[in-house]
């Protein structure tokens, strides 16, 4: 192959990988555009197998086959076999983490990459060749490590809660500093001990940046952090001279810095407030205070009777019913009622779940018609004339305190107004605040009933109690 | 690389990926970043090349360690964004 054919393969994946995400921004031709994308990405993968790109240095530029193909060719199995059945097998529930976890590993091999390339070219680098060096270093660095905490936030293997310490900010401030100053020794002293010290102190500041974001918005984080990882590649494809690596990073980090936004927009959050908020939000009394109030708890019969005789009925999903695989039987019970000649629907808050869109992936995992999946706008006005709104395992979606409490870290987040319903019913596990840590004053309304136990087991006998009225 | 070229592809590059993404459903957020994680993989490309300029075996282990890593996020990627796309299909058939 030669270099012009080489190139020409390259500019046709980066118009698959423009195409993709195109495909990707409609339900009808996402799926056709994630293929598209996976095509561009083999034809990309397989062009640098037939063209030897020269060496950055000049030096040489030998006969294919390319080196160290036998090498390259393990490795290759080796990620196909970690990577296909990881990406087969996860539950759906835990697909946010998957995805941080890949975004991460991604990070870390845009920053080995420009490491061997920096070995690589030793004196004969340009300073433009060790500034990018230093940045996909720096940034794929922090992908790297930050992906890995979001990872442990969202598999619970560590608080989700916003991990702030005393000094906090100014730890993470020199921490910052030095990965600043380390970036300019690199630049003015050339060497691999001060790169390698550079990946370290980078890796370490991934941790820090991610440990005071709280669990609720760990979703913009892994978004903001995939944005990041597409422009190291951008950076480590002008280090390699690749056309491809220079657009489709570029799109990476473009379309998710926009998707970032996104993001925030559907939760109401600001992005520095995302980032920072831990450190300036002020210490509130809705967290600390766990005095024994009243509740109403009902029994699965007295959900039965309530939604016999309700008109209309809003069910409320939440991460709680995933985590429980309550799906199909929530279906059930919908079916159920609509053969009662209730009327039913799903209200499915945008960030319902762990990521937006994670709950109409798994309701759509059990066959819930698509018609009944009712968004936040469409539902919200509907509620004054709701019967009953059933919350099963949601918590912060639902939480009147984002619209009431100014300082609360959800205020100003969009929620559902399950509050004007007639009646409303909470199926969860326990007292315990949702997952952004915050105490709901929902629970203590006098019109709502509360239903312990495993969402899945609770529904199973609703369905039976009602079959039997 | 010639230094307008390099800025040039970047800059239209920025706008692309900006204009095809603007317009969005919430429903699609998580694929889309899903899809969008999986295209970073084509970095896969380039630890190919560096492992190929490899001068010893510090730079080959640590490029072949970068070709696991690459090709985990780009086919790890790609499979579950298509298994979550998957799900949004056979609810299309019924309505039709």
């Amino acid at each position: 192959m030669n270099s012009t054919l080489y190139s020409l393969v390259g500019l046709a994946a980066g118009v698959a990988f423009i195409l993709a995400l195109k495909g990707l921004s409609h339900p009808k031709t996402a799926r056709r555009g994630n293929l598209i994308g996976a095509f561009g990405a083999t034809v990309a993968t397989l062009s640098v197998f037939l063209y030897v790109t020269p060496s950055g240095d000049g030096s040489e530029s030998h006969s294919l086959p390319i080196h160290n193909l036998g090498w390259i060719l393990g490795a290759i199995a080796v990620g196909l076999i970690i990577g296909v059945p990881a990406a087969r097998k996860v539950e759906m529930t835990q697909m946010p983490q998957l995805v941080a976890l890949f975004n991460g590993v991604g990070g870390g091999a845009a920053a080995l990459v420009a490491i061997v390339e920096y070995l690589n070219l030793g004196d004969s680098a340009t300073t433009a060749e060790v500034i990018f060096t230093v940045f996909t270093v720096v940034v794929g660095c922090v992908s790297f490590s930050g992906s890995i905490i979001t990872f442990m936030k969202l598999q619970e293997l560590m608080t989700t809660r916003p991990v702030v310490f005393p000094g906090g900010r100014f730890v993470i401030a020199a921490t910052l500093a030095a990965v600043l100053g380390v970036s300019v020794w690199v630049v003015t002293a050339l060497g691999t001990t001060p790169l390698l010290v550079l990946a370290v102190i980078s890796l370490l500041f991934g941790v820090l940046f991610v440990l005071p974001v709280g669990g609720a918005d760990v979703p913009i984080v892994i978004s903001l952090l995939n944005a990041f990882t597409g422009l190291t590649v951008a950076a480590s494809g002008y280090v390699l001279s690749s056309t491809l690596l220079i657009i489709a990073g570029t799109l990476v980090g473009a379309s998710g810095t926009i998707l970032t936004r996104l993001m925030a927009e559907a939760m109401g959050r600001s992005l520095f407030g995302t980032l920072f908020g831990a450190f300036t939000a002020k210490p509130q009394a809705a967290t600390g205070t766990t005095e024994e109030r009243p509740v109403r708890s009902g029994s699965p019969d007295d959900v039965a009777i309530l939604l016999n005789y309700a008109r209309r009925v809003v069910i409320v999903p939440g991460f709680g019913l995933a985590v429980a695989q309550a799906q199909h039987t929530v279906r059930e019970l919908a079916d159920l009622m609509l053969s009662k000649g209730i009327d039913v629907a799903y209200g499915i808050h945008p960030v319902a779940g762990r990521m937006p869109g994670h709950m109409n992936v798994l309701l759509a995992e059990a066959n819930v018609p698509y018609d009944q999946l009712a968004e936040m706008d469409e539902v919200n006005p509907t509620f004054g004339q709701t019967d009953v709104a059933i919350v099963i395992g949601a918590n912060d979606v639902v939480n009147p305190a984002a619209q009431t409490s100014p300082g609360c870290p959800i205020y100003g987040m969009p929620i559902l107004e399950v509050n004007h319903a007639a009646n409303i019913i909470f199926l969860k596990r326990s007292m315990r605040p949702g997952f952004a840590g915050i105490e709901n004053e929902l629970l203590y309304d006098p019109k709502t009933m509360l239903l312990f136990g495993d969402a899945k087991a609770s529904l199973t006998k609703v369905v039976s109690a009602l079959k039997a009225l | 690389m010639d230094a307008i070229a390099v800025i040039s592809i970047f800059t239209l590059a920025v706008f692309v990926g900006f204009e095809v993404v603007s317009k969005v459903s919430s429903t699609l957020h998580t694929p889309l970043m899903s899809g969008a994680n999986a295209i970073h993989g084509v970095i896969l490309v380039g630890a190919i090349i560096v492992a190929d300029h490899s001068k010893n075996n510090l730079e080959l282990g640590l490029s072949l360690a970068a070709i696991v890593l690459a090709t985990i996020n780009m086919v790890g990627g790609f499979v579950v964004t298509d298994r979550m796309l998957e799900m949004f299909k056979p609810k299309k058939g019924d309505q039709k």
